[in-house]
């Protein structure tokens, strides 16, 4: 099949950027998307033009790397689907398909289609963890978890940090992120010792870096790992509670 | 050269104990006046940059990805081991050693292994603290699965992404860390190379990915996390930028290359579609469980396979290994897969598989139990292929997956460069010739959380009040120097072939030669077109855009120079190693019934190779194996 791509081109942060427009013919309809724009690098390399630098690591939809705006959305038309598992045969022939970068302030474009998203990572170190140094821990069947809890808990926990809520989000709002890992971490026994201070220290940064959430629910629409918008609920609600609880009672829940 | 592995004396399980006992320590006022250098935030450089930072030392990162949480680790699927014995089924320690070693076809180091299971079950305990949503039985308790290889129920898992979500743990115990000051974490930040200075590791020298500025850092010692080198093949399940300079750089800097040749090969991955395939995409290994291997009985057979009767069929793993069936170790179900596509009966447009039947499945449990197993599975390979693998069957064929060489260490995990240490998939320790489903997440871990950590205070009490070597020495200046000019020379060839096509190239020469089966013949002819094919690389490669700022293509040409060297040491390990073991199949070296025939006699050591120069063929020295505890028997699973 024959495609054009009009890609997003900026050659560093804080410096101009442009769309360029490629024809790419003869590309296999079972190519993967990503395949498809190495088999564009390869041709721009021999063509004497700099290679569209994008992010993408494992291929298999897990790390979280990959992640750009196709035609609009998120990680391209499919449902449930990061970018580097989207193939070619989901577009017709002949299609034109627009390719941009995320496009959220929190993001910021180091280059082409490559974004800045360690502002997750600072999230995730105010308080997205559980406290237990190595070799401290009780014995794993100790504390049972009922399993719908365990279920519930990995609902969110799926979560591989890509960034397309965020991108879809017209706040730019990183809700769904954050609350998918609070779940994972809260709707756990071993969470609720830090649940409260979890809760405020990580929302508190999540509000430095991005807008605010309006429940427009682009977020879960575009989430290639299908995460709901329940979490954002419990996202609120644990925030709330922590802003007027007593730290002192916390064993009087 | 001599080796000294440093196995503690004394009886298999006292070993442990006793060694921790015997090494000095570092008191805890002492820790901070230290600093250690981890490479990789996977699962074994998370865990220990994680643990030492709770220890008290100062520790930095480096990783080439832009997050902590994005290591290939997080890719495995199955499960972790555990010696847990909760199943009441007869697990233990000793069982859980055993298996390793006995699946590692006896070329792995008694002491190590045992220790890697003593601590099993601790890994465990330390993930479900630190949040691991493990799956759970209906009482609240951790459920388990059975993988290939062992007669136990002692697989922990999380869905079908246990190494995401213990990668996740690891990265959020990290995150603590790098919060409360002990850790500094460098993010895009790739390793070039190592600084080694009278005889010791002092620091390395690594290139910020987005300015490409290169720097030096220093420290009491460093610890190598860097993953294994399946990449050298391409076509693999890695990650596209897993890379074996790290490790090669180790190499060259006088750290020995220990069993290069033992690589696996996984049995169940989507064959390639085509040219322009990127990487391979591994299905999990339990769809062995319900599902039939089958080819057509005749070569070329034209029919798609549902046309095919049931009379012509060759159902080659229950025909060959009636007891183990579909469910044998993965080195004999690749080994199997690739006879019967050679012939030329595979499955598929390019005849590059082998069909992998849910057809059977499906009548005897109906449609929704197969889809409550595999559904996920099932999705995702409709989602690559667009077949529906409820109507036709899968196709599948092995890839290269995991490497079981590595680093040579000791039993604290030193290279034989002082005060550089390799942990995971890095080191070379714990698997032997095979590795064990499962047993992945559980060595990275091991080594992160529980076994360097306390090893390491050994090789840092030396040094105390000695601060590391000013990055202003000449011992630095020379390595940046070093790295500046390799990156030149590549960027300045501007030829004619992208570094996608040397690496295809290369990748094509070492899975024909050094893939599921080697031969002398073969294996020779690798060594000769490999460094010719370097050569050429370095004559005729074209990387566009500059060193001074993000480029992607030079960083993966790095990569591949370095590529070009080790697999050739992949190759001439595999061309010495005379008998067919685990993972390395030798075609000279069969039983009768064309089994792997191992030599016990002659090879039960592990290879370990010293660089030499360039151009200079590498020198070996062999650790010997003593196997005080088991009694080395031929796998059998017919």
């Amino acid at each position: 099949m024959d495609v054009t791509l009009r890609v997003w081109r900026q050659d560093g942060p804080n410096r101009p950027g442009a769309f360029e427009e490629y024809f790419a013919p003869g590309i296999s309809s079972h190519a993967s998307f990503l395949e498809m724009l190495d088999i564009v690098n390869d041709r721009l390399t021999l063509d004497n033009r700099e290679p569209i630098a994008f992010e993408h690591d494992c291929r298999e939809g897990i790390c979280g790397a990959c992640g750009m705006m196709i035609n609009g959305q998120a990680h391209g038309p499919q449902q449930g689907t990061a970018t580097c598992q989207l193939h070619m045969r989901k577009f017709r022939d002949g299609a034109v398909i627009i390719i941009e970068p995320w496009r959220a302030a929190g993001f910021p474009v180091l280059k082409d289609l490559v974004v800045d998203r360690s502002a997750f990572d600072r999230i995730v170190e105010a308080g997205g963890y559980i406290t237990v140094d190595t070799g401290s821990a009780p014995d794993a069947n100790l504390v049972p978890i009922a399993q719908e809890a365990a279920e519930a808990s990995m609902d969110a926990a799926v979560c591989i940090g890509c960034g397309a809520c965020v991108a879809a989000c017209p706040n730019s709002a990183a809700q769904l992120f954050t609350a998918a890992k609070l779940a994972h971490l809260n709707l756990l026994p071993q969470g609720q010792a830090e649940r409260y201070i979890r809760a405020e220290a990580m929302v508190d940064t999540m509000e430095s870096f991005f807008g605010s959430c309006t429940n427009h629910a682009e977020c879960e629409e575009a989430c290639p790992k299908n995460i709901s918008i329940d979490f954002i609920a419990l996202l609120n609600r644990d925030y709330i509670k922590a802003k007027w609880r007593n730290g002192r009672l916390a064993a009087q829940r | 050269m001599q080796l000294d592995a440093k196995i503690p004396e004394g009886a298999l399980s006292e070993k442990w104990d006793s060694h921790r006992f015997s090494t000095p320590l570092v008191a805890p006022s002492n820790r901070r006046k230290f600093e250690v250098i981890v490479i990789g935030t996977g699962l074994a450089g998370a865990a220990a940059a994680a643990t030492m930072g709770e220890l008290g030392y100062r520790v930095r990162t480096f990783t080439y990805h832009d997050s902590n949480r994005r290591a290939h680790s997080i890719a495995a699927q199955g499960g972790i081991n555990a010696s847990k014995n909760y199943r009441n089924d007869g697990d233990s320690d000793y069982r859980l050693f055993y298996d390793t070693i006995k699946g590692g076809d006896y070329r792995s180091r008694e002491a190590n292994v045992y220790r890697l299971a003593q601590v099993s079950g601790e890994i465990i305990d330390q993930a479900t603290a630190q949040g691991v949503p493990f799956g759970r039985e209906y009482g609240g308790l951790l459920a388990n699965r059975s993988f290939g290889g062992a007669q136990v129920s002692r697989t922990f898992y999380a869905r079908g992404q246990t190494g995401q979500q213990l990668l996740l743990g690891a990265y959020q115990a990290l995150a603590r860390q790098i919060k409360a000051g002990t850790v500094n974490a460098y993010t895009r930040c790739e390793m070039l190379d190592i600084v080694v200075a009278d005889g010791r590791a002092v620091g390395v020298v690594v290139r910020d990915m987005l300015t490409g500025e290169i720097s030096s850092h220093s420290a009491h010692a460093v610890v190598l996390a860097t993953g294994g080198y399946s990449n050298a093949y391409f076509l693999s399940t890695n990650a596209k930028a897993c890379n074996g300079t790290a490790i090669w750089r180790a190499h060259r800097k006088g750290g020995l290359f220990a069993n290069p040749c033992f690589t696996q090969i996984h049995p169940t991955c989507i064959p390639a579609a085509d040219e322009f395939q990127s990487k391979l995409t591994l299905m999990s290994e339990s769809l062995r469980n319900d599902g039939r291997i089958w080819v057509p009985a005749e070569v070329d057979e034209a029919r798609p396979a549902a046309d095919v009767p049931e009379d012509q069929r060759d159902y080659f793993l229950e025909r060959r290994y009636p007891a183990f069936g579909n469910l044998v170790p993965r080195d004999v179900a690749s080994r199997a897969a690739k006879k019967e596509v050679d012939s030329g009966k595979g499955a598929g447009p390019m005849k590059n598989g082998v069909y992998l039947d849910f057809a059977e499945a499906i009548g005897r449990l109906g449609r929704d139990t197969v889809e409550a197993r595999y559904g996920n599975l099932f999705e995702m390979y409709q989602r690559i292929t667009d077949e529906d693998p409820y109507q036709v069957p899968m196709r599948i064929y092995p890839a290269p997956h995991y490497t079981m060489g590595g680093l040579w260490v000791d039993y604290n995990l030193m290279t034989t460069v002082p005060g550089l240490y390799s942990i995971g998939e890095a080191n070379f320790s714990d698997h032997g010739a095979n590795r064990l489903g499962a047993s992945a997440l559980m060595q990275a871990l091991a080594d992160g959380y529980f076994i360097l950590p306390n090893t390491i205070a050994a090789y840092l009490s030396e040094s105390l009040g000695v601060d590391p070597m000013s990055t202003a020495e000449p011992a630095f200046k020379q390595v940046e120097t070093d790295v500046i000019k390799r990156m030149d020379r590549l960027l300045d060839a501007n030829g004619s072939r992208t570094v996608d096509w040397f690496h295809r190239e290369l990748g094509k020469i070492v899975w024909e030669h050094c893939g599921m089966a080697r031969s002398a013949e073969g294996l020779t002819k690798a060594i000769s077109e490999i460094p010719a094919l370097k050569e050429e690389f370095f004559a005729d490669v074209k990387i566009m855009g500059e060193g001074d700022s993000l480029n992607q293509t030079l960083e993966k040409a790095g990569r591949v120079a370095d590529y070009f060297e080790l697999a050739e040491l992949m190759c001439r390990d595999a061309l010495h190693r005379e008998e067919s073991c685990g993972g390395h199949f030798r075609v000279e070296h069969v039983t009768d019934d064309g089994e792997a025939k191992r030599n016990d006699d002659e090879f039960t050591f592990v290879s370990a190779w010293s660089f030499e120069g360039d151009g200079a063929e590498p020198s070996l020295t062999k650790e010997i194996l003593e196997f005080e505890n088991v009694e080395l028997t031929t796998r059998s699973y017919k």
